[in-house]
């Protein structure tokens, strides 16, 4: 009887077991295409979560070279009764640019449009959200794109302040800066990035220009216009006879090291992912820095007897210029000679080419930024290598000769008419700016406004109120 | 009464104050100033460009002091702020006619 009733237990046991058993193998398996798009899906986010981190990182770096970055450096250089003057100017673009740029900047650089200027699609911020645009970088929200864009846009112009330091009205700047980022910079970018654009190298352009992180549009535009800029204005009063010494190298050498760190952004960003070419640019932007710094250290050693502080961060921001174009193309030996040729050439452009034609780029913004960006673009379609950047394919998709080196003259040429578009531009389209605002509101600051300094005269207070 | 200024190398400015306080100098004016004498500036070189300073820091010291207390002073600065070589400075030396102290109105080497 109990031997009977623990049998009927156990079975009772062993049916429920099986039972169970049946159930859970009865529960539906997600067939493999479901699952291959599964992981699909979740390996696409996880990418793209990658690179979305690298790209706001990015932004916030470009962002950092302006300010505090350039405003330092430039800060530094002039006479502290125009330290404010001059850091407002860049502080002050960091508003204005990022309102024109939701307005229509950003439009009219990478939305379609025509070879020369970008349409209307995008302005206000039509269709710029969450999805990519996968003509510009398949993983990231196409926002993370145009707010990285904009720290360029920023910048660029910030640059062009060096030439007319200590002398321009600040309301003559904002005006100059607002018509110059929709007729210069706007037309340019949209040339060598967006897409249909005419000097674009992988969306179709007639002249395929290698300009990884802005030799043409950020540095070449903001040094030639820099350089109409100081002819227009003409020299501040005193120069060259009084001195005119930076205030405090100490400023500008903070603003140096900001800009160099910054410059990782601008560069490896621009491989707009987080990938290898990532890594391969910013070891290029470093290394060029580095080679630049030991150019012109050592070309001043070799003039004036003293390798100065100040020549050795100015070297080091001429090497990231000119391996600006070059950083997504070139490998790290290449790096090098970029980096050392500009040190070398833009010292020579600074201490003895501006001496010899008398003209006051104060800050040397034209010195440091147009010829460093030439320098760079050019040596970008000697030094281009398929191995680091296989940009150009043939019909069966393989990779083609990139630069010179690899045997593509061509590639020089095309660099040349990218260099030529952009000075022409750029000297063309400041001139005729400058002669606007000249009329409308007049440029420069009255003579005893100038001897006041900028601080006061253009707003009011000081930077430097040691007594109190 | 004399006044004796003192103009001085920054470098020796504490040691000429130490030396002075050790020979019972009560009171001092101290001034940064800006000069040259016979002492050639230097050149600075901004991006190539050549800078000539010619005027250099100096700290100058104003002083006035009971008549029998000048000639000490005078080798008290001296012995303090010579290094021997040009742009050491100079001490000049003049007769005061009164002197007032504020506060109480007293005149006079009393008022020093």
């Amino acid at each position: 009887m109990r031997s009977a009733l623990l049998k009927t237990c156990l079975a009772l046991v062993i049916l429920m077991g099986v039972s169970a058993t049946m159930a859970a193998a009865q529960t539906p398996t997600p067939a493999v295409p479901d699952r291959l798009a599964k992981l699909e899906k979740d390996v696409a986010q996880a990418r793209s979560s990658g690179d979305n981190a690298w790209m706001l990182t990015s932004s916030a770096l470009v962002l950092m070279m302006t300010g505090p970055g350039l405003a330092l450096f430039y800060g530094g250089l002039v006479r502290k009764k125009n330290v404010l003057g001059t850091m407002m100017q860049s502080f002050g673009l960091m508003a204005i640019v990022t309102v024109l740029w939701a307005l229509i900047g950003y439009s009219l650089c990478f939305a379609s449009g025509t070879d020369f200027i970008g349409g209307l699609g995008h302005a206000f911020m039509r269709g710029v959200g969450a999805a990519p645009d996968a003509d510009y970088s398949a993983t990231i929200p196409q926002q993370s794109y145009m707010v990285f864009q904009l720290m360029f846009a920023i910048i660029t112009p910030a640059l062009i302040t060096g030439a007319f330091a200590e002398r321009m009205k600040f309301s003559a700047m904002v005006l100059f800066m607002v018509l110059w980022s929709f007729i210069v910079y706007d037309p340019m970018a949209h040339m060598v990035w967006g897409k249909g654009g005419l000097l674009n190298a992988s969306l179709g352009g007639h002249f395929p220009t290698l300009d990884f992180a802005g030799g043409t549009v950020v540095h070449i535009t903001s040094g030639v216009s820099a350089l109409v800029c100081a002819l227009y204005l003409g020299k501040r009063l005193g120069y060259p006879q009084e001195p005119m010494p930076p205030h405090s190298v100490v400023l500008s050498f903070i603003g140096a090291c900001l800009l160099w760190v910054g410059w990782f952004g601008f560069n490896a960003g621009s491989a707009l992912s987080s990938g290898s070419l990532a890594t391969s640019a910013f070891v290029a932007t470093h290394f060029a820095a580095a080679a630049a710094v030991i150019g012109w250290a050592l070309a001043e050693w070799v003039r004036n007897g003293k390798p100065s502080a100040l020549g050795a961060i100015s070297g080091a921001v001429a090497g990231l210029v000119a391996i600006t174009p070059a950083s997504g193309f070139v490998g790290p030996m290449s790096a090098l000679v970029i980096g050392f040729v500009a040190g070398v050439g833009c010292y020579l452009m600074v201490a003895k080419v501006k001496a010899v034609f008398g003209y006051d780029d104060s800050l040397d913004a034209f010195g440091v930024h147009g010829a460093g960006g030439t320098i760079g673009a050019l040596l970008t379609g000697v030094f281009a290598v398929s191995a680091v950047n296989p940009v150009f394919k043939d019909s069966a998709g393989n990779p083609t000769a990139v630069g010179l080196i690899e045997g593509n003259a061509h590639q020089l040429l095309n660099q040349l008419v990218g260099v030529a578009t952009a000075w022409i531009l750029a000297a063309v389209g400041t001139l005729i700016i400058l002669k606007v605002v000249d009329v409308v509101i007049g440029l420069r600051v009255a003579p005893e406004h100038e001897i006041q300094g900028l601080d006061l005269s253009q707003h009011g207070e000081e930077g430097y109120n040691l007594e109190y | 009464m004399t006044k004796i200024e003192a103009i001085v190398q920054p470098s020796k400015f504490e040691a000429v104050k130490e030396e002075l306080r050790e020979i019972g100098v009560d009171g001092m004016t101290v001034t940064d100033v800006r000069g040259h004498g016979r002492q050639k500036g230097h050149t600075e070189v901004y991006r190539g460009r050549e800078y000539t300073v010619d005027l250099v820091p100096k700290v100058k010291i104003e002083m006035v002091v009971p008549d029998n207390l000048v000639e000490k002073v005078v080798n008290a600065i001296v012995g303090s702020a010579k290094t021997g070589k040009i742009g050491d400075g100079k001490i000049f030396i003049s007769r005061i006619d009164e002197a007032v102290r504020i506060r109480n109105e007293e005149r006079g080497e009393s008022a020093l």
